[in-house]
């Protein structure tokens, strides 16, 4: 039999397991895998900037092809690096599989040079890690780590992989089934759990689905839709839910939660029964806990048991995978009378429709309407914070548009290389970022790797100089004291001597133009269309589109946090 | 105790192998659930290990840990030693020092008492072994420490197996 090393063992494995893409950024660890990889050129490598870049990267690559997103960094810093996206990916049930190079067995814990125990730092951020001991052991763990990533709730996995264990010879072989005694995704439904839970529906007088990101992750988008219209029942979704049932659609009632729509809200706090599919009831959905559906029955469809029950309690629980058990309901589900259900839910939407204070010069909401009106078939992908907010409320996510972003662990920077890997994964479908000018600077380097992939994403920056969520809460909350938030305070800011500001810091239009992208400064309504009907002339560069927003914007409603509808605020 | 606390049991069959004791561990101190006492050794089958955790919980709580401990990878099976009969002991040691002869009588009468046996000997020190169970525990050393004022204790943390016939624990 023939023997090879650890290192051509891991690259054939990445070809059987129909890896296309690999983001990596190399090391000393791991030089040598980089050196099996120049000898082939069935898997495309991206060379990101940074690591944390990287991992977005392939988190999103992974969140819109659905295939498993692959990583491999060096150990020591270019590990470290990684937490911020594994825990991203790991809170969003994202499947990836990272590699990390590992000094010498004979070497560990000896603290050399760029070593850390990074199985042990990422265990907690993870849904498996693992340090290969063995090289004899090589082959079965990166299958499993595939079959673990992409089955049951998807989620991170991390192989560790020590530089002399890669070097040594072993078996070419690289298996071809997987079979771990500890895991066993679920993979049917309760049919009995399914049809009394069904039967609640029947019977309830105002049934609600509450979709959450399972739906989406499970690509049950379609056969959610028929079930939806089949029932006449209507649907609030969670933010990562958003998209579950096209939001044009006549059913579709709006977000819920802490920015959720008024109505939406409104229907959950009056509806008798809560039929909820692929949510964990964070507690930015639910606010204060036992004011939340108080009058509903609470149906919950989740492929993590552990997910059920925990935040809230859960009158019929059902394990499964959202596509099959909606696959299921729709060979059961009748028609339900909710017409007068459906008449109270209109009410409230006209009550208090969503709303942004009017704008003479340019408001966020010209940005998102334009988006809106010329992408019909698009992946947004956003940063985190107020525009991310003001995106769940206002793009209009149908069959062809998908909307990305970090929506557990809250990750700024997560817009930029987001998009890029989403553009990667998806060369023909238009990919518009959202960030703002704080999050857009976490990871403002992949630029040039934008560039140089000439991937033509649009970049649109809303830039207010200040990190504009949390100054949202100082400003409701904290008396107007805007400690830390103004992302144009420094020395100069403190001196009073009248000295003039720079006019940007940075100047992204320049900022854009020294990395070979386009930059356009964005400052009237009446320029957004242009702004982007030229960013999609431009097929072969990055387009970056500054918005400048005046700070004062705000995202309403807004419910407290830990609060309940009776504290949501309208509007100032 | 606060509402619906009490005390409960769980014995875990997990992978034998590097980091999964950490892995247990750590999601007990990363989930603020309460770890009373976590044993560990090797089964009749190498690769496999056997824990017995006890830990102070609510219904609610307590079904988490399960959940959480279930979906953990190397985790093999949990099983809930809570409402089912088993046998579960801890081992005790406690030195004591500075011992009166009349000390060392006292000890001997406790030993008996509570069927420990007294493993060494010294001049004016004893070494009781008591194995029995881990309340049973708790209420010897409450007492040995009320008695005599130089101790050394050592517990091992309960191990439990489920009866073939017994009924009682």
């Amino acid at each position: 039999m023939k023997q090879i090393s650890g290192n051509k063992l891991l690259v054939k494995a990445l070809k059987e397991e129909g890896v296309e893409v690999l983001f990596g950024y190399p090391g000393a660890c791991t030089i040598d895998i980089s050196d099996e990889l120049y000898k082939q050129d069935e898997i495309q490598i991206v060379l990101p900037r940074h690591e944390q870049a990287l991992v977005h990267e392939a988190d999103a690559y992974a969140r819109t092809t659905g295939k498993v997103g692959v990583c491999l960094v060096t150990s020591g810093p270019g590990a470290t690096n990684l937490v911020t996206g594994l825990a991203t990916a790991n809170y969003d049930s994202v499947p990836l599989v990272c590699f990390t190079g590992q000094v010498a067995r004979h070497l560990i814990g000896n603290d050399a040079f760029q070593e850390v125990d990074i199985v042990g730092i990422t265990r907690s951020i993870t849904k498996y890690g693992v340090t290969v001991r063995n090289r004899e052991d090589l082959g079965r763990i990166i299958k499993e780590a595939f079959y673990i990533a992409r089955t049951g709730r998807p989620g991170p996995v991390l192989i560790d992989l020590p530089k002399d264990v890669m070097a040594e010879l072993g078996s070419a072989e690289y298996p071809k089934s997987v079979n771990i005694r500890g895991y066993k995704p679920n993979t049917s439904v309760h049919i009995g759990q399914l049809k009394r839970a069904i039967k609640m529906l029947h019977k309830a007088k105002k049934p609600l689905f509450l979709a959450g990101g399972g739906v989406n992750i499970a690509h049950a988008n379609e056969i959610f839709r028929q079930v939806v219209e089949k029932t006449n029942v209507p649907v609030v979704t969670t933010i990562m839910g958003r998209g579950a049932i096209p939001t044009t659609h006549p059913l579709f009632v709006g977000n819920l939660g802490m920015h959720g729509s008024y109505a939406a809200n409104m229907s959950v706090s009056n509806c008798d029964l809560l039929f909820s599919i692929g949510t964990r009831f964070n507690d930015r959905i639910t606010g204060k806990l036992h004011e939340f559906a108080p009058n509903a029955q609470i149906v919950h469809i989740d492929i993590d048991t552990a997910s059920i029950s925990r935040n809230i309690h859960v009158d019929i629980p059902i394990v499964a995978d959202a596509k099959d058990a909606i696959t299921k309901m729709a060979e059961y589900v009748e028609p339900c009378s909710t017409q007068k259900w459906l008449h109270e839910i209109d009410a409230w939407k006209k009550e208090h429709p969503l709303t942004m204070r009017p704008n003479t010069t340019l408001g966020p909401l010209d940005i998102l309407e334009e988006i809106n009106r010329q992408f019909d078939d698009a992946i947004l992908v956003t940063d985190v914070g107020q525009h991310q907010m003001l995106v769940t409320q206002y793009a209009e996510i149908t069959e062809k548009k998908q909307l990305i972003m970090s929506g557990g662990l809250g990750t700024m920077g997560y817009g930029l290389p987001g998009a890029i890997g989403a553009k990667i994964g998806n060369p023909d479908k238009p990919v518009i970022a959202i960030s703002g000018d704080g999050g857009m600077q976490m990871n403002i380097q992949e630029l040039a790797t934008a560039v140089l992939e000439e991937l033509p994403i649009i970049a649109c920056i809303f830039n207010n100089e200040y990190l504009g969520m949390v100054r949202q809460w100082q400003k409701l909350f904290y008396g107007k004291r805007y400690s830390m938030t103004n992302l144009r305070s420094g020395a100069l800011s403190r001196r009073t001597n009248g000295e003039e500001f720079p006019e940007y810091t940075p100047d992204f239009v320049k900022l854009a133009e020294s990395y070979g992208a386009k930059g356009i400064r964005v400052m009237k309504k009446e320029e957004v269309a242009a702004a982007f009907e030229e960013a999609r002339k431009n097929t072969k560069t990055p387009t970056i589109i500054e918005f400048i927003i005046d700070p004062e914007e705000m995202v309403y409603p807004m419910i407290k946090p830990g609060g309940t509808l009776e504290d949501m605020i309208m509007d100032c | 105790m606060e509402k619906g606390m009490k005390k409960r049991w769980i014995s875990l069959y997990v992978e034998n192998q590097v980091g999964v004791l950490s892995k247990i561990s750590g999601l007990f101190s990363g989930k603020s659930y309460n770890l009373d006492s976590l044993t560990v050794g090797t089964t009749e089958d190498p690769t496999v290990s056997r824990m017995t955790i006890a830990t102070v919980s609510d219904d609610e709580t307590f079904e988490q840990i399960k959940k959480q401990l279930n979906r953990m990878i190397e985790v093999i099976k949990v099983i809930d030693f809570t409402d089912v009969f088993v046998r579960m002991k801890e081992i005790l040691y406690v030195k004591v020092r500075n011992c009166t002869p009349d000390d060392k009588v006292e000890l001997f009468q406790i030993a008996e008492t509570f069927k420990a046996k007294v493993i060494d000997y010294g001049k004016d020190s004893l070494l009781l072994e008591f194995v029995q169970t881990a309340t049973k525990n708790d209420a010897v050393v409450k007492l040995i420490k009320e008695e005599f004022g130089s101790i050394e204790v050592v517990r091992g943390g309960s191990v439990g197996i489920e009866s073939i016939s017994m009924m009682e624990r």
